[in-house]
């Protein structure tokens, strides 16, 4: 139930981001989601796309510092209090998360939210255990 | 004059002394010194073919590699227990350059600093303000023994501090001062902030080295303190501060022949160059007794010129340092070398850095920035774990060069390489130039 999230080093000046996105859209690879976390020198762009290990290469070779990370993806009632039914469990189970971000998808009845937590593990059996579904890698790409 | 005597004494008496300091010179580091017995046997000389002052240029060269090689006290040429000082500066890749004074040796020093000192018109009559740092490096007590020497009344404030060093030079009425001359501007622009007219204080001298400066630097200095700007130089591993220093004339400056033989030589093929020739300088030392190194060679780059000063001061001239023969950068008076910020890198377990030094000055002071280029290893999806990085590497350099640094994390290939070496260093402050 991991999905794979590739983040991608970028200086903050103009036309980094850009330079990603149009990499990507030239070897048809299609951004699913993504979040930028910055500070005054540096971002890091976090993506979701639909072919992970193709983006990593490509971005490689355009001398793009990337990794991967593991993240989960938690379909959540698009409605209000929706996200914070889940965080408060998140909490009272003591389950860190270092980051998270949501889009929303075609099909308009849930939200996604991702999470990359510190313990993926315990997270994805706590969640499956308390009834929340979590989207595959498979269905994530072409949610 | 400090010195009148001997600051002015005929050509052929001065070679007479030094000629006699070197034979003795070369006798007690081929007595004392088994790395010196080793070199000089296998050049094939003995001490009694070392005559006059001219069969310097027989004597092998002393690099900083060999103090190194020797470190610490490898080349101390005098017991442990007649060693009464010690100072060291941080070296090229870890190991701190060690150097050792003897009782004697303070007392040379303090009589060049004296010297030094004098020819800027301190009198026992001056207050000077030592804001060179005091500790480890040379700077700060080098200038206060030959102050002291003097009799002037010393203000020992070390640097730093500069609302404080204002006050005290504004209070106390300083008259004379010794400190970088990249502090010196910086503590004028700190008097503006502070409402100070710096240009009315009674401070009408300064002594100001242990960095490159530039004349319009020394221009600058003048007109907005209303001061005479005096250069000075020296190295630790020949003295320290007062291996040589400009007189009024500000035309060059007056080494201490009757302590230090000077040459400049060719750095490529080690050929000594006749007077008016650009090159390295290479200090003799003969009359030290802890650490009497012969022909050392500087990096320096300068010109010596024999002809006569008006001041009547007989001792030879050298130029203002032109340049480095290596990629030696003086920053806020402390030496740094690209190859010190690599082991940082190394250290951290980059096992390729690819990293920039840009310095600048930012207002008069010195300002360094080092770029990295964030590799693989080195990179995360959290930006905490980044700024650990950042933070890092800016202690890291902090606690082994001295010096703060602005640590920047860059992309891949952002460092400009020609021919696949990266260029390391881009200094954007133009010391070198007149």
């Amino acid at each position: 139930m991991k999905v794979k999230q590739i983040s991608v080093f970028i200086e903050n000046k103009s036309g980094r981001l850009a330079g990603v996105t149009r990499t990507l859209g030239d070897h048809g690879i299609n951004i699913r989601a993504l979040s930028i976390a910055d500070t005054t020198d540096f971002g890091i762009l976090r993506l979701i796309v639909s072919e992970p290990e193709k983006a990593m290469t490509i971005l490689k070779a355009e001398d793009f510092t990337v990794s991967e990370t593991n993240v989960i993806a938690v379909q959540i009632p698009d409605n209000p209090g929706g996200l914070a039914g889940i965080l408060q469990m998140l909490e009272n189970a003591q389950i860190n998360i270092e980051y998270m971000y949501a889009f929303v998808g075609k099909s308009g009845a849930n939200a996604v939210v991702v999470f990359r937590v510190e313990d993926i593990e315990r997270a994805i059996v706590f969640l499956q255990q308390n009834g929340i579904a979590l989207l595959s890698d498979v269905e994530i790409y072409s949610f | 004059m400090w010195n009148r005597e001997i600051e002015t004494l005929p050509r052929a008496e001065l070679e007479r002394i030094q000629s006699e300091r070197l034979r003795k010179t070369v006798e007690r580091v081929y007595h004392n010194v088994p790395f010196y017995r080793q070199k000089l046997d296998q050049a094939g000389i003995k001490p009694e073919d070392i005559k006059s002052v001219k069969d310097v240029q027989k004597l092998p060269y002393t690099t900083k590699q060999d103090l190194r090689d020797n470190y610490p006290f490898g080349l101390f040429a005098a017991p442990q227990d007649e060693v009464v000082r010690i100072h060291a500066s941080s070296g090229t890749t870890g190991k701190m350059t060690v150097v050792g004074y003897t009782k004697n040796d303070i007392a040379t020093w303090a009589e060049v600093m004296a010297r030094t000192m004098g020819s800027g018109g301190v009198t026992r009559k001056d207050i000077i303000q030592i804001a060179y740092g005091y500790g480890l490096f040379t700077g700060g007590l080098g200038a206060h023994y030959g102050a002291e020497r003097i009799g002037a009344s010393v203000i020992p404030i070390s640097g730093g501090n500069t609302k404080r060093q204002l006050q005290i030079m504004k209070d106390f009425g300083t008259t004379a001062v010794a400190c970088t001359p990249s502090y010196i501007l910086y503590m004028a622009e700190g008097a503006e902030e502070e409402g100070i007219n710096i240009k009315d204080l009674p401070l009408r001298v300064g002594f100001f080295g242990a960095e490159p400066w530039s004349d319009n630097m020394r221009k600058e200095i003048e007109a907005k303190l209303n001061i005479k700007a005096i250069d000075i130089y020296g190295l630790s591993e020949i003295m320290g501060p007062g291996v040589s220093s400009e007189c009024w004339e500000q035309n060059g400056l007056h080494v201490w022949e009757d302590h230090f033989i000077v040459e400049v030589i060719d750095p490529a093929t080690g050929e000594v160059l006749p007077y008016g020739e650009k090159g390295e300088l290479v200090f003799t030392c003969i009359t030290k007794e802890a650490l009497p190194l012969l022909r050392y060679r500087t990096r320096d780059i300068s010109i010596l010129y024999n002809d006569l000063c008006p001041c009547g001061r007989t001792h030879m001239r050298m130029n203002r340092v032109m340049g480095r023969t290596d990629d030696m950068l003086i920053i806020r008076g402390v030496n740094v070398f690209p190859s010190q910020i690599e082991s940082v890198l190394l250290d951290i377990g980059e096992t390729e850095p690819h990293y920039q030094l840009i310095v600048d000055r930012d207002g008069n002071l010195d300002d360094l920035e080092i770029w990295v280029e964030v590799s693989e290893r080195l990179f995360s999806d959290q930006v905490k774990k980044l700024e650990e990085v950042e933070g890092k590497i800016r202690r890291e350099i902090q606690s082994t060069l001295g010096i703060s640094a602005r640590i920047k994390l860059v992309e891949p290939k952002t460092i400009a390489r020609s021919e696949g070496k990266a260029k390391r260093v881009i200094d954007r402050r133009d010391v070198y130039t007149n």
